[in-house]
């Protein structure tokens, strides 16, 4: 049950920083077009580089190209961990 | 052989070297104006492509894809689309960054499915060896079924290369889509879409609906149609998900093969630095670092050509009047015309420094850094990371930094960062502060290596911005809109600026201020001067008067001619006027030759200096070779007896001249992009309410 809980929470907000992880195929409506079309898509890599103080923005490289964005969108943005 | 006139539309993702290319292709050739009807600047150049064609290259801003999320993105799509608006382009130039190439092909997929001829330019391809980057060029080409040219724009490579593909694919004039997304997405509901006119494709229809954008030559009819599909919005916006995965799919079958990248190459330098610039301490600390080191240099740096220039002006007028027959108009030429124009020309030193630093800050990609790092704190303050580019190109002019909150997607805290902007220490306070600052604060250092006055003018900046986001956290609280506020930034690789680029926009940016201001100035001081050179009948028996008073019986003449010409000046036009607003600004300790310099610097702000220095050149003598500034310093008040500009009268105009709202073109542009009347009231009435209070306190502390 604890690890089930764990799995669902897994969003490119919980990354630590220098963590990889892909995005899941579910995430896909959640994502906001401008996103996608940047190259944040379904299965694509996410390393998380930096976070701002205040744990907002988050600077991220996905897919190639180097990003900044809110907390609140990446928290919508569910992810799989490369160990899993 | 007549020649051949081809339209050109430039097109790429920011921060892959579009302004360079532009640069390159158009050189000096550039001219700005407006799209009819857009209040956006429009760039547009020449560029001579053969003996027999020429192309008219139209700089349109940088976008990640046609579907646009701002104002600043909605112009390409609307060029694109709304033919009407601006010429239609003949060929579109995609230009893409070679280290970016798969997201730059997404909105090259997109315009090539408009069905315009199309060459794509690959950029910084001297990179492609350090990145461990190879192209099948041929192969490419094929795939894309386009015109590929390899360039590097800063090292003005393969720019020849491109003016043949653009001839080339200009005279061929074949388009095809890259994308068949109907095929792959519904190909029913893509077919009825098709179905509803025949001129336009497919893609253009599905982008009217999408992004609610129908041009003017389309049918009522038709549109009806359009309209009917918008009634499924959740099945528009699943298409359009569906449409870029699909792109991507493509795009990255089409690179599978012809572009590769060995991921042991690269250096990572952009790491390194970014561990320092987006750290969570150093990055602030260099920031304000940054900022101060801005400040010194425009203080400091400037002053060397500033007092030369001053100098200059000040014996120009004497050599002038000396070579021409006395007489109304050498009055006009030597104390209107001359002191006008050397009122702005002093001001080039400190803007080209301003507009400089902006420049370099903005090339290296260092200013993304600033946004990730502000984004937070400006959130707090109901504004948006991005509003920390207005709020610092505001230091140079309120008008472009206005402008450049077009990149904020949220309305409202687009509209926060709008009025709160004027705030910020533009660069036509710069002069009023400058020589404010030279007059009441000594020349001395303090903590060891700090210069005073520039310190104080570091604090005035301190101020403007401070109050710029008080400013923002009470409209935050007081506006009711209720906006959705969405951020990505890219953070672009770190470059070594172009000193092609920088060059260019300080003399674009210098130019633009010094002809604006510049005609203001000039109208301005001749009215100015005939004002105070002429006036009713007490004006004209001022001399008499003085004369005939037994009080100055024994003066010598020269005294005389100097209480005569203080006589002139309060009975001229200009002085009765300025008599009439002195009661309503005593308190603040102006006179009424401040109270003129105050409602013309309305116009723009630096007027301030100018006005004085016509007021007290018509005021001197003919042989008086003192600069503005030691004739303000000398300037003495009448009732005191003492120095007329002091520290009380000093720092209560410092303060005035932070809070006011007062700049036309500022409040005109503000009228432009709220498009009403309504903000742009309230700005004036709010600024200059705070401006008269603040000062008053300030002239009671100090006095």
């Amino acid at each position: 049950m604890h690890l089930l809980k764990f799995l669902l929470l897994n969003t490119i907000a919980s990354l630590q920083i220098g963590d990889v992880g892909y995005i899941s195929e579910e995430s896909l409506a959640n994502i906001p077009l401008k996103l996608l079309e940047m190259g944040c898509l379904p299965g694509a890599e996410v390393r998380l580089i930096q976070i701002a103080p205040l744990k907002d923005p988050l600077y991220i490289c996905v897919n190639g190209t180097h990003l900044a964005i809110r907390e609140e969108t990446a928290a919508s943005i569910r992810i799989l961990k490369s160990d899993q | 052989m007549a020649k051949t006139n081809i339209n050109v539309a430039l097109i790429g993702n920011p921060n892959t070297g579009k302004t360079s290319l532009f640069n390159q292709l158009t050189g000096l050739n550039q001219k700005v104006g407006n799209y009819p009807g857009v209040t956006v600047d429009k760039k547009e150049g020449e560029c001579k492509l053969s003996t027999t064609h020429t192309a008219i290259i139209t700089d349109l801003p940088g976008t990640y894809s046609i579907n646009p999320t701002s104002l600043d993105e909605s112009i390409v799509l609307k060029t694109l689309l709304n033919r009407s608006i601006t010429s239609t382009p003949d060929v579109i130039l995609v230009i893409a960054d070679v280290e970016n190439l798969k997201r730059n092909l997404l909105l090259f997929s997109q315009i090539k499915d408009l069905e315009i001829p199309t060459v794509l330019a690959i950029n910084m391809v001297d990179q492609m060896h350090n990145k461990g980057i190879t192209i099948d060029i041929t192969a490419l080409k094929e795939e894309l079924n386009t015109e590929i040219v390899l360039i590097s724009a800063r090292k003005n490579k393969g720019i020849q290369q491109i003016k043949e593909a653009i001839i080339r694919c200009h005279i061929a004039a074949k388009a095809s889509p890259l994308c068949a997304i109907d095929h792959k997405i519904d190909p029913a509901y893509f077919n009825k879409l098709k179905e509803i006119s025949p001129n336009y494709s497919m893609y253009e229809l599905w982008l009217m609906i999408t992004q609610n954008n129908y041009p003017e030559s389309i049918s009522k009819e038709e549109k009806d149609k359009l309209l009917a599909f918008k009634k499924d919005i959740s099945k528009i916006k699943k298409y359009q998900h569906k449409e870029t995965i699909y792109r991507y799919q493509e795009i990255n079958r089409i690179l599978q093969n012809t572009y590769l990248v060995d991921k042991t190459k690269g250096k990572d330098l952009r790491g390194k630095l970014d561990r320092i610039f987006t750290h969570k301490i150093f990055g602030y600390v260099f920031f304000t670092l940054l900022l101060l080191v801005i400040f010194q240099s425009i203080f400091h740096l400037a002053a060397i050509p500033m007092d030369a220039i001053d100098g200059f002006f000040a014996k120009l007028s004497v050599a002038t009047k000396s070579n021409l027959q006395p007489g109304m108009l050498t009055n006009l030429i030597t104390d209107g015309i001359i002191p006008g124009i050397g009122g702005v020309v002093i001001f080039i030193p400190q803007i080209a420094i301003l507009f400089l630093f902006i420049a370099v800050l903005e090339e290296t990609g260092y200013m993304s850094r600033v946004v990730f790092l502000m984004d937070k704190i400006m959130r707090r303050f109901g504004m948006n990371g991005k509003s920390i580019i207005p709020l610092i190109s505001g230091t140079a002019c309120a008008i472009p930094a206005i402008m450049a909150t077009r990149t904020i997607s949220s309305w409202k805290e687009r509209l926060i960062t709008i009025l709160v902007t004027p705030f910020t220490t533009c660069s036509a306070r710069l002069p009023v502060y400058a020589i404010l600052i030279a007059l009441i604060i000594p020349d001395t250092t303090v903590f060891g290596f700090l210069n005073l006055q520039g310190l104080v003018l570091l604090l005035l900046y301190a101020l403007g911005f401070a109050t710029a986001i008080t400013a923002a956290y009470l409209l935050q609280k007081m506006l009711k809109l209720n906006t959705k506020s969405f951020f990505v930034v890219e953070m672009p690789n770190y470059k070594i600026p172009s000193v092609k680029n920088v060059v260019l926009e300080v003399i674009e940016k210098t130019k633009a201020f010094v002809l604006e201001a510049g005609k203001i100035i000039l109208a301005l001081s001749i009215v100015l001067w005939f004002l105070a050179s002429n006036g009713p009948s007490s004006y004209k028996n001022a001399r008499k008067t003085v004369i005939e008073n037994p009080t100055n019986n024994n003066l010598s003449q020269e005294e005389l001619e100097k209480i005569i010409a203080s006589a002139e000046l309060e009975n001229s036009y200009i002085g009765i006027l300025g008599k009439a607003i002195e009661p309503s600004i005593r308190p603040l300790g102006y006179d009424w030759k401040i109270g003129i310099a105050l409602i013309t610097s309305f116009a723009a702000r630096e007027v301030f200096v100018g006005t004085l220095a016509t007021i007290y050149s018509v005021e001197a003598d003919d042989e008086d070779t003192s600069t503005i500034k030691e004739k303000m310093a000398s300037e003495i008040n009448t009732e005191t007896g003492k120095l007329r500009f002091n520290l009380p009268v000093g720092m209560s105009l410092l303060i005035f001249y932070a809070f006011a709202m007062q700049c036309m073109a500022t409040l005109a542009i503000v009228k432009r992009e709220t498009k009403t009347w309504k903000w742009p009231l309230i700005q004036l009435f709010s600024m200059g309410i705070l401006a008269y209070l603040a000062s008053f306190i300030t002239y009671q502390i100090f006095s």
